[in-house]
């Protein structure tokens, strides 16, 4: 009875290995945070698992599609907005947002609520723009998510009586900690998961491969890409709802290039074509942009302090982007996920075999 | 009436610069599958080079200080210099990665390339003063045409007549388009490949620094960002085109600068501000009915 039990326990850790493998790192990596480390620490690690949504809800369009999506971070701004609408500022929105519905203007709405229907809004919005987007061939779908950034940064920069135009909106409540963010992280991931496993997101990932040998196997590209592009949508919402709750501030020009692209640089250095890389690049570039920024202001070394002139960070991610793609290029993870190491289970399949004998 | 004929003459100018850019990047697109973001720092940088780096807001002159054929010719040197920098380190290396690699590392590129004009020159937008006798207005025939849309016009139509004649009478020009039907065929016949890409990323180059220089000739400004916008528009002047035909971008060029002048035109007051969304929307809108652009190329297809 125990050995015909265990085989199947040690199947499943073994099939979902690079999940709960990174599950277990975050929770230890956070845990450990939260004892030991100081508040600024535990911000950067707070900030970091925010990351870590962001890039795995890119992932989840861009990793199984195999087509850049530059035009994520629309979804993201989506949400926090609709989150700041709904839970910002009582006194001050009537005022400051007097284009608002008055369900909006003059309501303040419990935050896991807004929570909810601005991930809701997120995925709507990602399942229309789809519905056009998704009809194109990859390169051509690639640049037309440049365009839906670029029309929602223009609306909401002009819109002024709604979205305060280029000011930020402050004000929302602050209730973000490491914890929340961890499970935000692991939802996401958890999800990116069960739909790479899925027949849908094996097809897709089929369709990477190969396009046109996937469409002649009768695999649909259409609506195999417009579920992966809502699910990232509905990702890259939460990203925005827990980004704004964090940072209590939302301001429409931090939702653009520079936010996708370094979203973009952690994916390419982690490796897009698998889960686990997503979420390695994001630790590895979190650590190298603090690292760098802790330079430029300066370390002191003896009786001088060493630094490095602004603007190094971004110089040197854009640097490691390059040299990742170049020499292997598909990221530090190479395009695989996690497994659980092979003497492992070799030792495992031994010990059993010797009790069944 | 005349007003038509304005609004006309505004948007051949406008149609005309971002013929240019996308030519530029079609170019580039055919000879190597690659759609090059780091044509808008091409842009940037050709501009930059008239100045000192200095974190001043009106800046003394470096190249612009030198008489025009001095100051052009110095622009040019600078961007192809860059182009064909940009080509044999960061590019040629990956040739033969699929595109969407490509595309991801172009990006990095211009990130990289960004950041390093904003490191040198700060990032505030700075005034310079070149050019200003041009932008008197010239009346021809009851029109008012400001001389820096005439200069811009003349420039663009030299240039796309030149860019024709060079792709249909010179050798290298008719290398360039067999490897944009088709590379493997093309290197077969005996086209070498370094020399095709690195003489379409040159033209770009050129094309970027005659871009810079009427940039900051109509505008008088420098700005980090300056390239960005047209380059943004030039990605859809080519897709709407077809991608890989090259013109198909001019013509996307010419569409999308018409559409901009008359939106600007005829849209109401309270919603001009949202005239750019309103372009992105309708080339969205178009790529709907035709997702492979006006005029499909077969090199744009996947090829199997």
């Amino acid at each position: 009875m125990k050995t015909a039990e265990l085989p199947r326990w040690q199947a499943f850790v073994q099939r979902h290995f690079a999940v709960l493998f990174i599950a277990a790192c975050l929770v230890v990596f956070v845990a450990v945070v939260e004892l030991f480390a100081s508040v600024l620490v535990q911000r950067v690690v707070t900030e970091a698992l925010i990351r870590i949504v962001i890039v795995v809800g890119i992932y989840v369009f861009t990793g199984n599609s195999g087509i850049i999506s530059f035009g994520s971070v629309t979804f993201m701004a989506v949400a926090a907005y609709a989150t700041g609408w709904q839970t910002c500022c009582a006194m001050l929105k009537p005022i400051t947002m007097s284009g608002l519905p008055s369900i909006l203007r003059d309501h303040t709405y419990p935050v896991y609520v807004s929570a909810a229907t601005s991930v809701g809004l997120a995925a709507l919005l990602a399942f229309i723009t789809g519905l056009i987007l998704m009809r194109l061939s990859g390169l051509a779908a690639s640049i037309s998510t440049l365009a839906i950034l670029f029309i929602l940064n223009v609306t909401y920069s002009n819109w002024e009586t709604v979205t305060m135009g280029t000011a930020s909106m402050v004000g929302l409540p602050t209730y973000i900690t490491p914890w929340l963010a961890l499970a935000a992280a692991l939802l996401a991931v958890l999800c990116a998961w069960i739909f790479q496993n899925s027949a849908r997101g094996l097809l897709l990932r089929a369709s990477r491969a190969d396009e046109v040998a996937a469409a002649a196997c009768g695999v649909s590209l259409y609506w195999s890409r417009l579920i992966a592009f809502t699910l990232s949508g509905a990702i890259m919402g939460l990203a925005g709802v827990l980004s704004a709750h964090f940072l209590g501030t939302v301001s429409i020009n931090s939702y653009f290039l520079n936010l996708t692209f370094l979203a973009l640089a952690m994916l390419v250095v982690g490796g897009m074509k698998s889960l686990s890389g997503a979420v390695v690049g994001v630790i590895v570039v979190s650590t190298i942009i603090d690292v760098f920024r802790r330079i430029e202001v300066g370390i002191p070394v003896g009786d001088v302090t060493f630094s490095l002139p602004p603007g190094t960070q971004e110089l040197v991610l854009a640097g490691v982007m390059i040299i990742i793609l170049m020499f292997r290029k598909d990221g530090l993870m190479g395009g695989q996920e996690f497994r659980l190491p092979v003497r492992f289970l070799r030792q495992h399949r031994r010990s059993l075999e010797a009790k069944d004998t | 009436m005349q007003n038509l004929v304005q609004i006309l003459v505004d948007a051949v100018a406008l149609g005309s610069l971002y013929a240019l850019v996308a030519l530029a990047i079609g170019l580039v697109f055919g000879v190597m599958r690659l759609i090059n973001f780091a044509q808008a720092d091409y842009i940037t940088i050709g501009a930059f080079a008239l100045v000192v780096p200095t974190a001043s807001v009106s800046p003394p002159l470096l190249l612009g200080a030198l008489p025009l054929a001095f100051m052009v010719g110095g622009v040019v040197t600078v961007v192809v210099l860059l182009a064909l920098a940009t080509e044999r380190l960061a590019f040629r290396p990956m040739r033969g990665s699929d595109p969407a690699t490509l595309l991801i590392s172009s990006f990095a590129v211009s990130y990289f390339l960004q950041n390093l004009v904003m490191m040198i020159h700060s990032g505030r937008p700075k005034s310079v003063g070149i050019g200003n006798s041009l932008s008197a207005a010239i009346e021809i025939g009851g029109i008012r045409v400001p001389g820096t849309q005439l200069l811009t016009m003349g420039v663009t139509s030299v240039m796309l007549v030149a860019m024709v004649f060079f792709l249909k009478k010179t050798p290298m020009g008719i290398q360039m388009r067999a490897a944009a039907e088709n590379f493997e065929m093309a290197r077969l016949m005996g086209v070498k490949a370094n020399r095709v890409i690195a003489a379409a990323f040159a033209i770009s180059g050129i094309m970027a620094a005659a871009v810079s220089l009427l940039l900051v000739v109509q505008t008088g400004t420098l700005d980090v960002r300056m390239g960005l916008m047209p380059v943004i528009f030039a990605f859809f002047a080519t897709v709407i085109g077809g991608m890989g035909s090259l013109p198909g971008a001019a013509l996307g060029g010419f569409i999308v600068g018409f559409v901009i002048v008359a939106l600007q035109a005829f849209l109401p007051p309270d919603l001009r501000a949202f005239r750019d969304a309103f372009v992105f929307m309708l080339v969205i809108g178009f790529l709907l009915f035709r997702p492979k652009g006006l005029i499909v190329n077969r090199a744009a297809r996947e090829r199997v």
